[in-house]
């Protein structure tokens, strides 16, 4: 098995790609086989992800496991590092699994102006750069990934989007870009830095800077968190994030929302605790202030939008929130609690977003006060709605709980060099949060799901019921909602070995 | 041996100088069929340059992981040599690619066209391999001269008639200054040979003659390669001449302006960096941010090509304020840098400039506004524009991220930080401009909806250099490996 051991992660990452080149060279013409093929890359990433779950051993899942590590720019030493542990993991196959049930909802639908050769391949390319950030273990490789995603998701927006989109989608780029190259020039510093150079990132935790200014130290540290918490986006770095995820096509909005989110907050956890630990106990308190900001300020947000979309959008700014929290504990608890809310999250966003774009097909309208009673006319419909929504507001017994849980838990035992006072203040933020969410979703939910259906709609005509294609997109992610928030072990078992490892380069 | 016996009794090694030699073998045969091709079947002097050119690069492959000198070493034949031997006839092909239809249905002088940017190329060829000031000068001239002639093939065009006046006078002026320059030079040192010019000037570190004389040639090569403030021709220039002339500029000549002064700098100047350092960095700030300033505000595609290439010498150049003797390790790093960026340069820019010439051909105009929608229109057009913008602006999947990051890192290894963070910011407003274009092919919907079919040359030739690029993005050692054994 060791040719599936060495091949089946950079499978994975690549195949998409492979697809996306093999879709330019076809014709457009024929329809019905852009869309197979497409599909079919996106499935076989999945096989390669599967293969990849079979050959981990999860007994050992604090260590990096199926690495590859070959020569690939020798001058600057940067290598084609690769590898997975149980933090990447869910990150790894929850991209795989996401975009191939996006691939499925792209037969139901493909929004204005239509071009599915162009729209798979945009996607598959997209896939490629972000399940490449969860298995990169060179910088370098990891900045490639990083940026690869930019240029897929900007023509995504700006061709496929809704009426604003080219202001979104050209805030979206520039704004990714600006934090990005911070990022870089930390993770060139940390290079040239390092004795001998390297830009591996288990060999720089090794090296570890503790030997160097603590000036240095936090100044690289802030470039670093300037490229992540834009991504995230923390507050006050989210003002692209509305935008982006409301002009973007519904494909666009649940890979943004379920995937491309994480690749910030897991940049933290891969990147920034474990090379620069002690500037990462500087800076928690600040991290943690600006998280449980966003938590409420999301939240508020909420409460005033009346674009569906629009709400689910500020609703991940407030999650995003309660994961930056749960890092910015530094605790075993807390960064466990933050993994599983990146996964949480990603399931659960995904599928509104998945809704909302659903809506907006049959009624031509996300305007929340334009909508109504959407469980007489759809009930099945309407039960999805209701079921991802209190999923998302955190209920116990499905995903959205265990995330925030773990990391309220964590804050109020935060890692002993932070100041615990301060962390209990946060905690009790967050729960003013927790009940924001809850508000808002109800309210939502009241309004749209509740009630009388408007006259416009009393007709009927054009509105139907759940459809088969979109079943089969979001069954998955129904039922993982669902098993994660019974059997949360589902995702913790694996997480828990590489945090422990992780915060053993804390102290 | 002195430069006198060397020219009476030359030891020459045929082999060495057998790229030059074929190259100009091929223009000389250009110049002939072209004499007695009948009208009709002049196009014929293409197929021939290009052979030549082949030929010219099947030459240099021959030399691969040589190290020779001839004539008295002013010829040196070395991996950097051959990289941008090999470089310049890369360009040659495009461009010769991009010229074909051009040429043909314009009738415009085609053997002669042919014949002349042999020429200028084989000046390209030859400074390669300079390593003495007359060769240098005599093959910068080479570069510049039939170029100007170039410029000036639209004799009907006003424009292009203007464009080589004033790429005329502003080369005149500044091979002035520059000779003036290397006349200094040889009066302090006894000395035309690059090696011997080094340990020669080390000693007079301080003199202000030394000061003046590198001064002089550093703003007559600034010249050569548009940089801020000596600017001024370029973008008229370009607009005004035939747009694979203003293509061939933008690279051949720029990049051949550029191989003087790397070498010149790394391997004649080094010992008084200091003294000249400073005036490097101050270039290529101004030559960056007032490059990409203005091209914000362009609303022609050539003219912004040429200011967008104006900025892109600013990144080059910052390579050159990164020399010091006393650090070999950082030295070498900045050299392979800028190796790297200007063969990245030299693809990437050639690919946007045929993608214009393409979209030229059948719709008469070079204004970005008619650029609208061309996604609509002709998606392979657009996708591939669209892949050269990008790798220009630095963005993966194209090579041009390597390019930046390669300049980036030398920067940031040599403490250079406010350099770092200058080409930072640089890198973001460009970013902004190329990908202004990116929207309005892709996003803004076109005003006319007729398809654009591009020519199978063109097309053939856009799609092997975005592929490259692409390569290169995936697999940078093909160009860095290169790069690292290039030392001068």
């Amino acid at each position: 098995m060791n040719w599936v051991d060495d091949w089946a992660l950079s499978l994975g990452t690549f195949l998409p790609a492979v697809g996306a080149a093999v879709l330019m060279f076809m014709p457009a013409r024929s329809e019905k086989l852009v869309k197979g093929v497409g599909t079919l890359f996106a499935f076989l990433a999945l096989v390669a992800g599967v293969v990849v779950l079979a050959r981990f051993d999860f007994s050992n899942a604090g260590a990096l496991q199926l690495q590859v590590n070959e020569s690939w720019i020798p001058q600057i030493n940067a290598r084609y590092h690769i590898g997975i542990d149980g933090i990447s993991l869910p990150l790894f196959v929850l991209s795989l699994l996401v975009s191939f049930l996006c691939t499925i909802y792209m037969w139901w639908h493909i929004p204005e102006p239509g071009k599915p050769k162009a729209f798979f391949a945009l996607v598959l390319l997209l896939e490629t750069g972000m399940t490449g950030c969860f298995v990169a273990l060179d910088l370098i490789l990891f900045f490639i990934f990083w940026e690869l995603v930019l240029v897929p998701m900007y023509f995504m927006i700006g061709i496929w989007g809704g009426p604003r989109r080219a202001y979104a989608a050209v805030k979206f780029f520039l704004y990714t870009l600006f934090g990005s190259l911070f990022m870089l020039l930390g993770f060139l510093a940390l290079y040239f830095t390092s004795d001998p150079r390297t830009f591996d990132m288990i060999e720089l935790t090794r090296q570890g800077f503790g030997g160097s200014s603590e000036l240095f130290q936090n100044l690289v540290f802030l470039g670093l968190f300037l490229g992540f918490a834009i991504k995230v986006p923390m507050w006050p770095f989210h003002t692209w994030l509305p935008d982006a995820h409301t002009e973007a096509p519904t494909v666009g909005s649940v890979l943004l929302a379920a995937i491309m989110l994480k690749m910030g907050t897991y940049g933290f956890i891969r990147i920034s605790l474990p090379i620069l630990p002690d500037a990462a106990i500087t800076f928690a308190p600040a991290i943690g202030i600006l998280a449980v900001i966003a938590i409420i300020y999301g939240a508020l947000c909420c409460l005033a939008q009346t674009d569906l979309k629009r709400m689910i959008a500020f609703s991940s700014v407030g999650h995003m929130g309660f994961v930056m929290l749960g890092i910015a504990t530094l605790t075993d608890i807390g960064i466990n609690g933050a993994i599983f809310g990146m996964v949480a999250h990603g399931l659960i966003t995904g599928m509104l977003f998945f809704l909302a774009g659903s809506i907006h097909e049959r009624f031509h309208t996300r305007d929340i006060p334009a909508l109504g009673g959407i469980l007489q006319q759809m009930p099945k419909f309407g039960s999805l709605l209701v079921y991802s929504a209190i999923a998302s507001l955190g209920l116990p017994g499905l995903a959205g709980f265990w995330g925030e849980m773990l990391a309220l838990l964590g804050s109020y035992n935060p890692h002993p060099e932070l100041n615990e006072t301060l962390f209990r203040v946060l905690m009790v933020g967050g729960g003013i949060g927790t009940v924001l969410t809850a508000g808002y979703f109800m309210w939502m939910l009241q309004r749209v799901i509740l009630g009388k259906v408007p006259d416009k709609f009393a007709s009927g005509h054009g509105i139907f019921d759940v459809v088969r294609l979109e079943w089969y997109a979001w069954a998955p992610l129904l039922i993982l909602i669902i098993a994660a928030g019974l059997y949360p072990k589902l995702v913790l078992g694996v997480t828990d070995g590489a945090v422990q490892t992780l915060l053993g380069a804390l102290g | 041996m002195d430069l006198a016996q060397a020219i009476a009794q030359p030891s020459v090694d045929w082999h060495a100088l057998s790229p030059d030699i074929v190259l100009a073998a091929a223009a000389c045969m250009v110049l002939i069929a072209d004499l007695f091709l009948p009208e009709e079947s002049k196009w014929l002097a293409m197929p021939l340059s290009a052979a030549g050119i082949l030929g010219t690069l099947a030459a240099v492959v021959s030399l691969a992981g040589e190290h020779r000198t001839t004539l008295g070493g002013a010829v040196e034949i070395d991996t950097f040599a051959l990289v941008f031997k090999g470089l310049f006839c890369v360009i040659g092909l495009i461009v010769l690619a991009m010229s074909f239809g051009y040429f043909r249905s314009g009738r415009y002088y085609q053997g002669e066209y042919y014949f002349l940017m042999l020429c200028s190329l084989l000046g390209g060829v030859v400074i390669s391999s300079a390593r003495e000031l007359v060769t240098l000068f005599i093959a910068l001239e080479l570069i510049s001269i039939p170029a100007i002639i170039m410029t000036a093939l639209r004799k009907a065009d006003v424009k292009s008639n203007e464009a080589a006046l004033k790429f005329f006078l502003f080369s005149v002026l500044s091979t002035a200054v520059m000779l003036y320059g290397m006349s200094l030079v040889y009066g302090i040192t006894g000395s035309t040979k690059l090696d011997e010019i080094r340990s020669s000037i080390a000693s007079s570190a301080d003199e202000p003659l030394v000061v003046l004389s590198v001064i002089f040639v550093v703003i007559g090569f600034a010249f050569k390669i548009s940089a801020v403030p000596f600017h001024f021709w370029a973008p008229d220039t370009y607009e005004g001449a035939p747009s694979p002339v203003a293509a061939f500029l933008s690279t051949a000549s720029k990049i051949g302006g550029f191989v003087g002064l790397l070498v010149l700098m790394f391997r004649a100047f080094p010992e008084v960096a200091d003294t000249w350092r400073p005036a490097f960095a101050v270039l290529a700030t101004l030559t960056m941010t007032v490059g990409n300033l203005i091209a914000l505000r362009q609303q022609h595609i050539i003219r912004l090509l040429a200011y967008s290439g104006i900025a892109q010498s600013g990144y080059v150049l910052v390579t050159l304020a990164l020399i010091d003797p006393t650090r070999p390790e950082a030295n070498a790093q900045a050299l392979e840098s800028a190796i790297v960026y200007l063969a990245i340069y030299g693809i990437m820019d050639l690919g946007a400039f045929a993608a214009a010439v393409a979209f030229a051909r059948k719709t008469g105009t070079y204004f970005l506004s008619d650029y609208a929608g061309l996604w609509r229109r002709s998606p392979v057009l657009a996708t591939l524009m669209a892949g050269f913008l990008l790798s220009l602006a630095g963005t993966p999947p194209m090579a041009g991220a390597w390019a930046k990051l390669f300049v980036f890192a030398a920067a940031i290894n040599s403490e250079v930080y406010w350099l770092a963070a200058v080409m930072g910011v640089n890198a973001v407003i460009a970013a902004w401009y190329y990908l202004a274009v990116v929207k309005r092919m892709f996003l803004d919907s076109p005003e006319v909806d007729e398809p654009i079919e591009v020519p199978y040359l063109l097309r053939a030739t856009m799609g092997v250099a975005a592929f490259a690029l692409l390569a290169v993005f995936i697999y940078p050692a093909f160009i860095t490996s290169l790069a690292d054994k290039s030392l001068l």
